[in-house]
């Protein structure tokens, strides 16, 4: 290669306000959707990605519109199944960014089943699931994240159905990167949002997002000012895990199962508490930790797992390749058979 | 083998055998699943073709992959048609059928002419045999079966006697070789060379010669026994048809489809993205594709039918050519996905290869009754091209053809086959892809709007098209949906207007396709009594009952449809043109409701749910009751 050839073009420097599409972003007023496009507008442009490279795919919901609202390649497709088309999309098109915007009701209830295969694949494709335990767009029913007992229009007397914890459940899918962060923590959203982008594997993000209509203040305890420090703590690979207004508190391991204590008050030391480790390949800890749940207990954000593993997209074009090269003949020969007679 | 070799070695006083020229002959090979028919009917079928008769085959297999032995459920049978002249079907009746064992005899007997050639392994009738296909008495034995001319053969013990002695031969592999014996004696009665089969064996089992040998000498043994035994009196001989000259194979539905799409992807110069979930009779599609990978297909085993669709839906938007392949019930499921292709204007084909419905219904049985549901099974108005080959062959052109509408429609498309073709093997000429012209597929790069810097997605080209965009371009990055969109901009929108202008732009593209394809040809007469018009599989009996009446003199023509949506602009002529019509199709009467309304003509339907292809006779007798009905006004 010649240095001539070596020169890299600079692409131009992209600012949030390239990836405005113009279109009247249609959300309600205080919905939690906007903070998250604000901080995907953030990002995106942070990646040395060319913007048209990007590619969103959405399904139905409040949360599936967001492809409008992006001035990359989108598209809004049809109840649960965006994974199945960014599926294809990537592995057609393995140059291109692809993303995966869905919502607690598309992508566990209607599309579980295609959030899971998508994850299990390990399809290099990005998967933000907007988790505001309720269907907003048909106006406020349960959804398989609602907590039990939730009264709603669809169940007046309270849920009864058990909720899905969609942590635990991408880990049962063997997710390479999992990673839980809040719409009202923008530098937290934003570094979570980075951390999936730069991952090479599928990435699945829960957002715990504010429906201000239908939940309005279901995740009031991981967003007020006065209640988040006792309610939710930080993952920091290689870090203790501390949390409380004075960071006093820490996660220690009782058996199989979590423990609080003011450590500090108790005579202990940073280095006594469970210290977190995100590239470990066995998920126990990361499991260990989705099933910590307000109000038992303070919830983890940030990510839980991240290793690597080929893609189903690499491993798919490296299987291509090897069958090209083993091509010996043209495809007439193959179209004439291996028995064939000439007619005179 | 020694009681054969000495039926050899007295060859001289080897008993005297007239010859017979046939004109066509229809044979089945049946027995129990594991005995080999579809082989040996397959090796029957290449010595045909080599002997340059026109050849139709029917294979029928059991839905369970193992059926329990000697039982009803569990017999396999392959039927093969060959003839010197022009033949359409895989045939009606049967001259000759083999029956390896009493179930085998029970379940195909009632298809075997009267004084019909019926050939039964003695060996295999036994007390539980007979037991287990519900029979009392052994039929070989009682008089049940005078009708037929029986020869009960040791095919068991005489194969056994041929391979027995090979080293190396277990009871298992002995067994196995059966099939041969009995090919070895159809192929001396109906004069098949047995050479081509020979190499077959060699190169299959190059690496086993014990497996060779058996083959070969129970080959040969079941051949010389038809020519040294007493009672098959007669040889008959089938002279070699006039057919048009090239280089010819046979070839399967699936196989042809499989062909077809590696040759669009070539013909394209794209990469083909088949995403499918596995369904009875379309996986073979699938799992011939896979090996042809090497050829620029991307394979993609999904976990539903819906995910099937959505992944080709994806690929088609990043710009490859996605295509699926599935039946009845999973095109069901994709029914949504195909309304958002729709919509989104995204070109994918969509192979649906028909079984017996409604639900599971007969997963390994042939059925037309998927044409309304490919018309009408979405919500909102939403048409989309539908084809339906004619004949295994056909299908390798009307999936190229399929392609081409795609692309160049931006419309997903609709390829109607079915359990019948999938499976049918016919003679093939095959086509030289230097003949086939290229599937032009523009990607636009850049904005055609002059001094408007907003790229119009939903701007139309002279076939109503939109333009084919691919994400990575940059400057054209735009979003496309389920919902509805302004036209030419793309935006979404309410406006009423807006959305009866799109429903009509919609349909407008997809009746403009009509100028894609061939002037409808009717078969016969261009006016007459009868009109038959058939659609997709349907053909070959169509075909065949009005040439026969043709033949004797009656005013009877025949047409068929590969084109069911936007029907061919000339049909509506041909109609007109004769007294009376008659539609046979394989479900309750579907074509006939859209010929029905679409032409305000009364047409007489003709409907077959069996699970099985209609034979010539059925639609023969139609004809002439029809006639009759017309001399008689």
């Amino acid at each position: 290669m010649t240095d001539e050839e070596n020169t890299l073009i600079p692409s131009p420097v992209l600012s949030p306000k390239d990836f405005d599409s113009g279109f009247d972003v249609r959300w309600c007023p205080g919905c939690g959707d906007y903070a998250i496009l604000a901080n995907l507008k953030r990002v995106l442009p942070t990646l040395g990605i060319p913007k048209e490279n990007f590619v969103v795919v959405s399904g139905i919901g409040c949360s599936s519109r967001f492809p409008y609202y992006l001035d990359t390649y989108g598209m809004h497709t049809i109840h649960g199944r965006a994974p199945t088309i960014a599926t294809g999309l990537k592995c057609s098109r393995p140059d291109l960014s692809v993303w995966v915007v869905t919502g607690d009701g598309d992508g566990l209830s209607i599309g579980g089943n295609h959030l899971m295969h998508a994850i299990r694949r390990n399809v290099d494709i990005k998967i933000l699931l907007f988790n505001n335990q309720i269907y907003g767009l048909t106006k406020g029913q349960y959804s398989p994240t609602t907590k039990q007992s939730k009264r709603t229009k669809s169940s007046p007397t309270g849920s009864i159905d058990y909720p899905v914890n969609p942590i635990s459940w991408a880990l049962g899918a063997e997710a390479t990167f999992i990673a839980r962060t809040i719409f009202q923590y923008p530098d937290h959203m934003k570094e979570v949002l980075r951390r999936a982008a730069e991952h090479k594997g599928v990435s699945f993000v829960e957002i715990y997002q504010n429906c201000i209509i239908f939940n309005d203040g279901a995740f009031r305890y991981a967003t007020d000012k006065e209640m988040r420090y006792d309610n939710i703590f930080e993952l920091e690979h290689g870090k203790p895990m501390k949390f409380g207004r004075d960071q006093e508190k820490g996660i220690f391991l009782h058996g199989l199962t979590p423990k609080v204590i003011n450590y500090k008050q108790a005579g202990f030391d940073e280095t006594d508490l469970l210290h977190h480790n995100e590239n470990a390949q066995e998920s126990t800890l990361a499991f260990f930790l989705s099933r910590m749940r307000y109000p038992e207990f303070p919830e983890p954000i940030g990510i839980f797992r991240a290793i690597q593993k080929p893609t189903y997209n690499d491993l798919l074009d490296k299987q291509m390749e090897e069958a090209k090269k083993s091509v010996t003949k043209p495809l007439q020969d193959i179209i004439n058979g291996e028995e064939n007679w000439m007619v005179t | 083998m020694e009681e054969v070799q000495k039926l050899k070695k007295e060859n001289k006083n080897r008993p005297y055998k007239s010859k017979q020229t046939l004109e066509r002959v229809v044979i089945r090979l049946a027995g129990d699943s594991g005995d080999g028919m579809q082989l040996a009917g397959l090796k029957f079928t290449s010595a045909s073709v080599m002997l340059g008769n026109d050849v139709s085959t029917f294979p029928d297999y059991p839905a369970e992959i193992r059926a329990p032995q000697g039982t009803l459920a569990g017999v396999s049978g392959f039927q093969i048609h060959f003839s010197s002249t022009e033949i359409y079907t895989p045939g009606d009746r049967l001259d000759t059928l083999v029956a390896m064992n009493p179930a085998a005899l029970k379940v195909n007997i009632g298809d075997l002419k009267s004084n019909g050639i019926l050939i039964c392994d003695k060996d295999s009738f036994t007390p539980r045999t007979l037991a287990k296909a519900g029979y009392t008495s052994n039929p070989l034995e009682d008089d049940s079966l005078q009708n037929y001319r029986l020869f009960s053969v040791n095919i068991t013990k005489f194969n056994k006697e041929t391979v027995s002695k090979i080293e190396g031969m277990t009871g298992k592999q002995i067994n196995l070789t059966r099939n041969f014996f009995a090919l070895g004696l159809i192929s001396w009665l109906y004069d098949r060379p047995l050479d081509t089969t020979i190499k077959w064996i060699k190169s299959k089992f190059k690496n086993r010669p014990n497996i060779v040998e058996a083959n070969t000498n129970t080959l040969k043994a079941g051949y010389y026994f038809g020519e040294t035994n007493e009672f098959l009196a007669i040889q008959y001989s089938v002279p070699k048809a006039t057919m048009e000259p090239g280089l010819y194979r046979y070839i399967s539905g699936t196989q042809a489809l499989a062909l077809g799409l590696a040759t669009a992807a070539q013909l394209a110069k794209k990469e083909l993205f088949f995403g499918a979930y596995p369904i009875t009779p379309a996986s073979d599609i699938l799992h011939e594709l896979v090996r042809l990978r090497g050829y620029g297909i991307k394979t993609f085993q999904a976990e539903d039918e819906i995910a099937a669709i959505g992944s080709i839906i994806g690929a088609a938007f990043g710009g490859s050519i996605g295509v699926t392949g599935t039946s009845g019930p999973g095109l069901a499921l994709m029914s949504e996905a195909l309304g958002l292709a729709v919509i989104t204007e995204l070109p994918i084909v969509l192979i649906n290869v028909q079984r017996a419905g409604p639900s599971t219904g007969m997963p390994t049985k042939p059925e037309q009754s998927d044409l309304l549901q490919v018309l009408f099974g979405r919500n909102g108005e939403s048409p989309l091209p539908v084809l339906a080959p004619q004949s295994p062959g056909d299908c390798f052109d009307l999936s190229i053809e399929a392609v081409r509408i795609a692309v160049k429609y931006m419309t997903p498309v609709v390829l109607l086959s079915d359990a019948y073709l999938a499976n049918n093997i016919d003679p093939w000429k095959i086509p030289n892809l230097d003949d086939q012209s290229p599937i032009e597929v523009f990607h636009l790069t850049k904005s055609l709007e002059s001094g408007n810097d907003r790229f119009t997605p939903y701007s139309r080209n002279e076939h109503l098209s939109r333009p084919y965009v691919l994400p990575g371009t940059k400057g054209l990055e735009h979003r496309i949906g389920g919902l509805e969109k302004e036209k030419i901009t793309g935006d979404v929108s309410y406006d009423p207007l807006n959305h009866e202008e799109m429903v009509n732009l919609r349909e407008q593209k997809i009746s403009g396709i009509v100028k894609e394809f061939p002037l409808q040809e009717v078969y016969g007469p261009a006016e007459g009594d009868v009109l038959v018009l058939s659609w997709g599989s349907t053909h070959g009996a169509a075909h065949t009952a009005s040439e026969n009446l043709r033949n004797e003199g009656f005013s009877v023509a025949n047409t068929n449809l590969r084109f069911i949506n936007p029907l061919p602009s000339n049909l509506g002529d041909i109609l007109g043109s004769f007294k009376r019509i008659l539609i046979p199709e394989m479900n309750k009467g579907q074509l006939h409701l859209i010929i029905q309304a679409r032409y305000s003509v009364r047409a007489k339907s003709l409907t077959k749910v069996q699970g099985k292809p209609f034979h010539v006779d059925e639609i023969e007798a139609l004809i002439r009751k029809i006639i009759a009905g017309i001399n008689h006004d």
